[in-house]
């Protein structure tokens, strides 16, 4: 498998970065910087990233499945990862996903049809002095109300959004 | 040596060396600190949280499995509030855990259902739905059922450690997490079910043994294994004379806990349908069952008139009879058919190793050797595949002690993933292989040397040069295939030597030559297929002793059915030439052991006056092999005893040695019967992969 310029070159630093014989701790960044691009963890980015690292495929396996951030289905452009752990919680963070829900048409790890936005409900994601607070891609959203994310998916759907491209 | 660290252990003062966990030094003095994860020898997991102890001046209880003992430090085992945490864990491994003890394969010697019985509560808080799974079947020889797992991850960490395979994995998170075979939905490893018996609890079960029968219903006798040449104590597990299971969880014998597939599930051979059970002779060009009466008076009368017409008579013997068996036989022929027309398949050259090394003492390496050696150096072998045992004290020897491991062979080898040096020959240049690495060994401080049959003859007496010009301590092993290989030798069934290497004067057939020879007037071959793929020889009578209808069982005018390892007594030389001892596990009906055959036909012979047993011809050879002077109470208490060669020893200068090149899942005609073991092949080299 061959990547972008741009993701070749980040893999390059992470393994340059790695003293010899810890090359396998290179594991996880590898991974997330992939899926960056791919949008997923495919069994073919599976395969290509035991071959870079020199690890077997249970070692990638076990990592995979162990962390929520990594995905085996690409999610959508915008990836909505809202907390409802408790600091978020006591301020409106369970009634955010569900406004979230209703508004996207989507459940928990859903994607919408245009694949536009994905859904998912995170435990805490270290925002807890701004609940509700949500991530869409990369980029934090605090003090989220349900009117302030009616408003982030319209400018999102327009495509005004601040929110990175994946 | 290092000053010993004093600790206090419940009010009981310990001195341990440093690095001691405190779990070992609890140990010393008779306390036991309950644990499901902590395993001897493998790395350490801290994952079950069962051997929390208090430790005075550390604020939380500690896990005594990963403490090292440290000096004046004070741990206490039997508070309230130790006590409180053992009961709290087994009600934490219990919430998912099903109450299905009555049916579970290892109830009555499961481990968790000995601490519930020890720390934990009857009653439990738990009223949740529990967290089920269906189980999975990973291979013919492996099951898994999640939820009886605790995840302890020992399987996890004997395949990756102890067998370098690393096929287990744990996949998903927390409560969901379990163990993950590497093939997604299947196993593909050495199938060797290490991580069966070390699992703790029920939660990996054996297609063997699963729901056959249960734990005290068993009788449980500790033999050798019937297949390779290594000499692994195998604990068979007996139901109604038949043979359940095998394992070696108390980890006594020379192997430890090891086995492979072999010794954990081929001992269903006896069992085959197709095992014969009745002597057959030929009528009108058929082989028809017959009466051992009527069978052993033919037998007689050939003999009789072979001996009287003063025609040549020739011997066949066996890899896997009893030392015994293969003495009386050398003697049967030798002293009484007055032939040394006498052979057997061989597999690795031993009459030159013990020519090379005549009269020096502790050049023999033996299987502890393995482990403690500083250096050890393989010569033209794949011993993962064909001496699995001595792979793994390899490994444990590099694991434990930084041991290190030189390879020379033709192909890739599991050896390479921790050798310090891997040098690739074509065929037939191993001995030139090793110069690439004569320094690099001169600096080691000692060394074990193990070779297959890519060193024979001549080149044998080389590598003993090239190790004398180490000038370093070294110590050799020549690798044979079966279960008594090394016993066929050493009790001289060689057309040129005797018992202990003793040259003969007038030298007699080698097997080649007895097969091709139109004069024999009788050819005995006893457990042993040689006419595989052949014509019938041209001797005039031929007879087999088998425990199955071999192709050349086929075209024998006598078939005679012989017992198997697991159905006698006796004593059989492992490949380092430790002898141990063989015991009847099952009798199976309708057979009699070779040694009862010979014995019954030297009485009919009028040659003895009474059938012997194999105590009797202990003592024989004790007498008549040199280096097999042994201490038979201890033989008889299960230690291997040490056997070395006589300083006239000679080298065979006829007949041909080869290597069968057996893998872990083939082991020659017998691997054949074994039921499971032909289920699970998988196709070697594959094992290398990641």
């Amino acid at each position: 498998m061959k990547f972008s310029e741009q993701t070749e070159a980040r893999l390059a630093r992470l393994i340059e970065s790695r003293p010899p014989g810890h090359l396998r701790s290179a594991l996880v960044p590898m991974l997330l910087f992939i899926q960056d691009e791919v949008g997923a963890i495919t069994p073919e980015v599976v395969e290509e990233v035991c071959q870079r690292l020199g690890v077997s495929r249970r070692d990638v396996e076990e990592v995979v499945s162990y962390y929520s951030m990594l995905r085996r289905k690409p999610a959508g452009r915008y990836h909505i990862q809202i907390c409802t752990n408790i600091s978020c919680m006591l301020v409106g963070g369970a009634e955010l996903f569900e406004h979230a829900c209703r508004k996207l048409g989507i459940g928990h790890h859903g994607v919408t049809e245009d694949g536009m936005f994905s859904l998912e409900e995170v435990e805490c994601i270290g925002a807890c002095c701004w609940g509700p607070a949500m991530q869409v891609n990369y980029d934090y959203h605090h003090h989220v109300t349900p009117e302030v994310f009616d408003r982030l998916i319209e400018q999102l759907r327009d495509n005004g959004g601040k929110a990175r491209e994946r | 040596m290092p000053e010993l660290i004093r600790l206090t252990i419940d009010g009981r003062s310990v001195e341990v060396e440093p690095g001691t966990l405190v779990i070992e030094a609890a140990r010393r003095v008779g306390v036991k600190i309950p644990s499901f994860c902590y395993y001897e020898g493998l790395s350490l997991a801290g994952a079950c949280r069962m051997c929390l102890v208090e430790v005075e001046k550390m604020p939380k209880l500690q896990t005594a499995c990963t403490l090292v003992a440290t000096p004046g430090m004070v741990v206490r085992t039997d508070t309230p509030q130790v006590a409180e945490a053992r009961r709290a864990m087994v009600e934490f491994l219990l919430t998912n855990h099903p109450l299905d003890c009555p049916v579970c394969d290892k109830g009555g010697e499961c481990e968790l259902q000995d601490m519930a019985f020890r720390y934990g509560a009857a009653e439990s808080r738990y009223l949740e739905a529990k967290h089920h799974v269906p189980e999975q079947q990973w291979s013919p020889v492996v099951f898994y059922d999640r939820p009886r797992c605790i995840l302890c991850y020992r399987c996890v960490r004997v395949c990756d450690e102890g067998m370098g395979v690393g096929a287990l994995g744990v996949v998903n998170r927390g409560g969901r997490s379990e163990i993950a075979p590497n093939r997604g939905d299947h196993l593909e490893c050495d199938e060797c079910g290490a991580c069966i018996d070390i699992c703790p609890v029920g939660a990996l079960t054996s297609g063997m043994y699963r729901y056959q029968t249960r734990p005290w219903e068993m009788n449980h006798v500790g033999t050798i294994c019937a297949f390779c040449a290594d000499g692994c104590k195998t604990t068979l597990g007996v139901y109604h004379d038949r043979i359940m299971r095998g394992n070696n969880r108390d980890r006594s014998g020379l192997n430890g806990e090891f086995l492979c597939i072999k010794g954990r599930y081929a001992a269903d051979f006896p069992h085959h349908p197709a095992r014969l059970s009745r002597p057959l002779v030929r009528q009108d060009g058929e082989l028809r069952p017959a009466s051992w009466l009527e069978a052993l008076s033919l037998v007689e009368a050939r003999l009789r008139e072979a001996l009287a017409a003063g025609s040549p008579i020739g011997v066949i013997g066996s890899n896997h009879t009893t030392n015994e068996e293969n003495y009386f036989l050398q003697k049967f022929a030798r002293q009484w058919l007055k032939t040394n027309h006498l052979d057997h398949q061989r597999t690795g050259d031993v009459p030159a190793l013990a020519s090379a090394l005549a009269g020096r003492e502790g050049t023999l390496a033996s299987t502890e050797d393995l482990y403690t050696a500083r250096a050890v150096l393989v010569v033209g072998a794949d011993l993962a595949q064909q001496h699995p045992l001595l792979s793994w004290q390899i490994r444990a020897n590099w694991r434990h002690h930084r041991a290190r491991i030189y390879v020379v062979t033709t192909g890739p080898v599991r050896e390479d993933r921790y050798a310090a040096r891997s040098v690739r020959v074509e065929p037939g240049g191993e001995l030139e292989g090793l110069l690439a690495l004569a320094e690099a060994l001169r600096a080691e401080p000692d060394l074990v040397i193990l070779f297959g049959d890519a060193i024979q003859g001549e080149d044998v007496a080389r590598l003993v040069a090239f190790g004398d010009s180490l000038g370093i301590p070294v110590k050799y092993v020549c690798l044979v295939d079966y279960a008594n290989s090394r016993g066929a030798a050493d009790m001289g069934l060689l057309p040129d030597l005797g018992p202990g290497y003793q040259p003969l004067e007038r030298p007699g057939m080698t097997l080649e030559e007895m097969l091709e020879c139109p004069d024999l007037a009788v050819l005995w071959v006893v457990g042993a297929n040689p006419l595989i793929g052949r014509q019938r020889p041209p001797s005039r009578f031929l007879l087999v002793q088998d425990l199955f209808l071999t192709e050349t069982a086929r075209l024998a005018d006598v078939v005679l059915p012989a017992a198997s390892a697991y159905e006698k007594d006796g004593t059989v030389t492992n490949v380092c030439g430790e002898v141990q001892r063989l015991r009847k596990v099952v009798a199976v009906a309708g057979v009699k052991t070779d040694l009862e055959i010979f014995s019954l036909l030297a009485c009919r012979m009028g040659f003895q006056k009474d059938p012997v047993g194999w105590e009797t011809v202990l003592r024989e050879i004790a007498d008549a092999v040199p280096g097999y002077r042994l201490s038979v109470p201890a033989l008889l208490a299960g230690a291997p005893q040490r056997t070395h060669f006589a300083s006239q020893a000679s080298s065979s200068r006829r007949g041909k040695v080869r290597s069968a090149r057996d893998t872990l899942f083939t082991s020659g005609t017998l691997g054949r019967f074994a039921t499971i073991l032909s289920q699970v092949r998988e196709a070697p080299g594959a094992l290398y992969r990641g």
